[in-house]
């Protein structure tokens, strides 16, 4: 099933009287439960990408469909309610809520979708369950270390059960440790409730996990490969 | 609702930051309301205090009497019409002769308003049954002002100097018997009251009048051929313009701590917005419009006013009620006010005043408190997660 399709994809931003063109012609397919990144070095329009297809952006020209929505026709509530839904977001600087605790973060998104109070109170404290953070629910973010705030994310991201998750180099601020455990989450989740994975990254950690890798270079792709499920050994798609 | 559990949550999260400003609006809604009932208290008292001593119910003018018009006083009388002489004998109204006259306290001429006035009379507050009781002199009845400016003290003697109704002059002495303290200056300053018959033989206008006060519970009310009769509220107009205009000035302090709260809440809104943009990133990231994160700020603005409100009735309550029961005191400057003033002052906070004065900030902060927020219609949430304004 195809949850993310991208037609002709090219976006531009205007620089002075110039157009900046951060992505070109970008055809791509996402199927449901793919684990799969954007990679490329700073500036290759991987976060500009990944903005689009999280309907935070809109294409230039083209036309980017995202669970059979095509995002350059959303409204701005239409979007909103698209993210709401379906769509979690996970931030290389974890974009936790300062004034909340680690709990009330993970609530968030199921306050959003106005789920009843015990429903809520059970997907969140299973998502800290299922991070191994439960014991930091009281905790607010100033009091995690870098990667309970990034597990903390994680659990945001995927408390309701989104049918697709957007990482934006979800791994650039954690130590080995941490990085690896984030991404054995990851991939966990990936596994049991199918999620579908997207990552941007340059972190040669996170590329080891992923399964289709998209190389971009000034926004365009000039690699699209599959890599088979047994590590490090990929091949051409 | 969302919005406003979130708003809950963050204008509660924010501590020290959310009670100092809230302790600023709740100082604008104590002042406000502190203030307001100061003047609607001065004019209750001055109006209450005109009516108990000087306009009661209502007055019938002589025809030609003109307070204004000193001139008219010699020429304001007329007989005591039947048609209210039996009001005055059931004690619901009661007849004032008003002369021109002069006295000499400290060799000093000072010309002054002689009032007759009935001595069992209850419809005015003039404790005019003092007047009663001296047959050695002409009992006198003044106001502490009037005693204060011809140094004049109980049991002094006057001498009084009149013209009767055909021009000749008479003299005679008077004894003060008594020194009223009343909030009224209409009723102190320049005059003597004395009894009403004493006077009618003095003058020579026996059964004659100048006004006729009549009673606050006499309802069927007509203009008789001589008299006119003049309502309270014409009565006490100069009162109720001078308090009007007393509350210019007090509406211009209502409208700088109501800019004051206005202030500090849109610059908190500026400052939260400016701050906190890549959290509004987030939000839009996480779901939220751009019009439901708006009502998250302006909830959170509105929360202050609300627990402004609370924070205002812990404190705001207990000082509104102490100086309501026992009162200002007041300088003695404000005896020259020219309106009565009391020497302790009551003001009074109506139901009208608190909810009209809760109501109007309120509805201040909140649209405060929105507007700063349009500008994150203009934000993009690209732009608002690096931390960027649009």
């Amino acid at each position: 099933m195809i949850l993310v399709k991208t037609r002709n994809l090219l976006k531009c931003y205007p620089m002075g009287l110039r157009k900046l063109t951060a992505l070109k012609d970008i055809n791509l397919e996402f199927q449901r439960g793919e684990f799969c990144g954007l990679i490329g070095p700073s500036g290759s329009g991987k976060t500009t990408l990944l903005n689009i297809i999280g309907s935070l952006d809109v294409p230039s020209q083209g036309s980017v469909t995202v669970l059979d929505k095509k995002i350059e026709e959303l409204s701005h509530v239409e979007a909103a309610r698209l993210r709401r839904n379906h769509i979690g977001f996970i931030f290389q600087t974890y974009n936790l809520l300062l004034l909340y605790t680690a709990y009330e973060n993970v609530e968030f998104p199921l306050l959003l979708i106005e789920m009843p109070e015990a429903k809520r109170k059970k997907k969140v404290m299973d998502a800290l369950d299922w991070l191994g953070i439960a014991d930091k629910a009281d905790s607010r973010p100033a009091q995690l270390s870098g990667g309970e705030s990034q597990r903390v994310a994680v659990a945001r991201a995927i408390v309701k059960l989104p049918q697709l998750v957007l990482a934006d180099e979800p791994t650039a601020n954690l130590d080995a440790e941490n990085s690896f455990n984030i991404l054995e989450m990851m991939v966990k989740l990936n596994r049991e409730i199918n999620t579908t994975f997207i990552f941007a990254t340059h972190d040669e950690k996170v590329i080891r996990y992923l399964r289709r890798k998209i190389h971009l270079v000034d926004g365009q792709v000039v690699k699209d490969e599959i890599v088979n499920q047994e590590r490090g050994n990929p091949c051409r798609h | 609702m969302p919005a406003l559990r979130l708003a809950y949550r963050n204008v509660v999260g924010k501590g020290l930051r959310t009670w100092l400003n809230v302790a600023v609006l709740s100082l604008a809604y104590v002042l406000i309301i502190w203030h307001q009932g100061i003047f609607i208290g001065m004019l209750r008292h001055g109006s209450q205090a005109m009516i108990d001593y000087e306009v009661g119910g209502g007055q019938y003018w002589h025809r030609n009497y003109d307070p204004l018009d000193i001139l008219s006083y010699d020429d304001a009388h007329g007989r005591i019409p039947a048609e209210l002489s039996e009001l005055i004998s059931k004690g619901k109204a009661t007849p004032i002769l008003i002369r021109q006259a002069a006295i000499y306290p400290e060799a000093r001429l000072h010309s002054v308003l002689l009032k007759g006035i009935d001595l069992s009379q209850t419809v005015l507050k003039i404790p005019s049954h003092h007047l009663k009781n001296d047959k050695e002199a002409l009992p006198v009845l003044i106001g502490k002002r009037m005693a204060k400016r011809i140094a004049m003290k109980i049991d002094d003697y006057i001498t009084i100097r009149w013209r009767d109704a055909k021009g000749t002059f008479d003299a005679l002495e008077g004894k003060i018997v008594a020194i009223m303290d009343t909030p009224a200056t209409a009723v102190d300053k320049g005059q003597l009251w004395v009894p009403l018959e004493a006077l009618q033989k003095m003058v020579q206008l026996e059964n004659e009048a100048t006004l006729i006060v009549v009673g606050r519970d006499v309802v069927s009310i007509q203009d008789l051929p001589e008299w006119k009769f003049k309502e309270p509220d014409f009565l006490m107009r100069d009162i109720i313009e001078m308090v009007r205009g007393k509350r210019v000035g007090a509406a211009i302090l209502y409208a700088v701590l109501l800019f004051l709260a206005m202030l500090a809440i849109f610059d908190t809104q500026v400052l939260a917005i400016f701050n906190r943009r890549k959290e509004i990133g987030t939000l839009m990231a996480l779901g939220m419009s751009r019009g439901s994160v708006i009502l998250l700020f302006t909830l959170e603005g509105a929360m202050n006013g609300i627990l402004a409100m609370a924070v205002g009735a812990i404190y705001g309550i207990p000082l509104l009620v102490f100086t309501a029961q026992r009162g200002i005191t007041l300088p003695e400057v404000t005896e020259e006010f020219g309106f009565a003033i009391p020497p302790k002052l009551f003001p009074f906070y109506s139901v009208g005043l608190i909810v009209g004065t809760v109501f109007i900030v309120s509805l201040t902060v909140t649209i405060v408190s929105f507007l700063p927020t349009r500008r994150i219609l203009k934000m993009k949430p690209t732009d608002a997660l690096r931390g960027k304004m649009s």
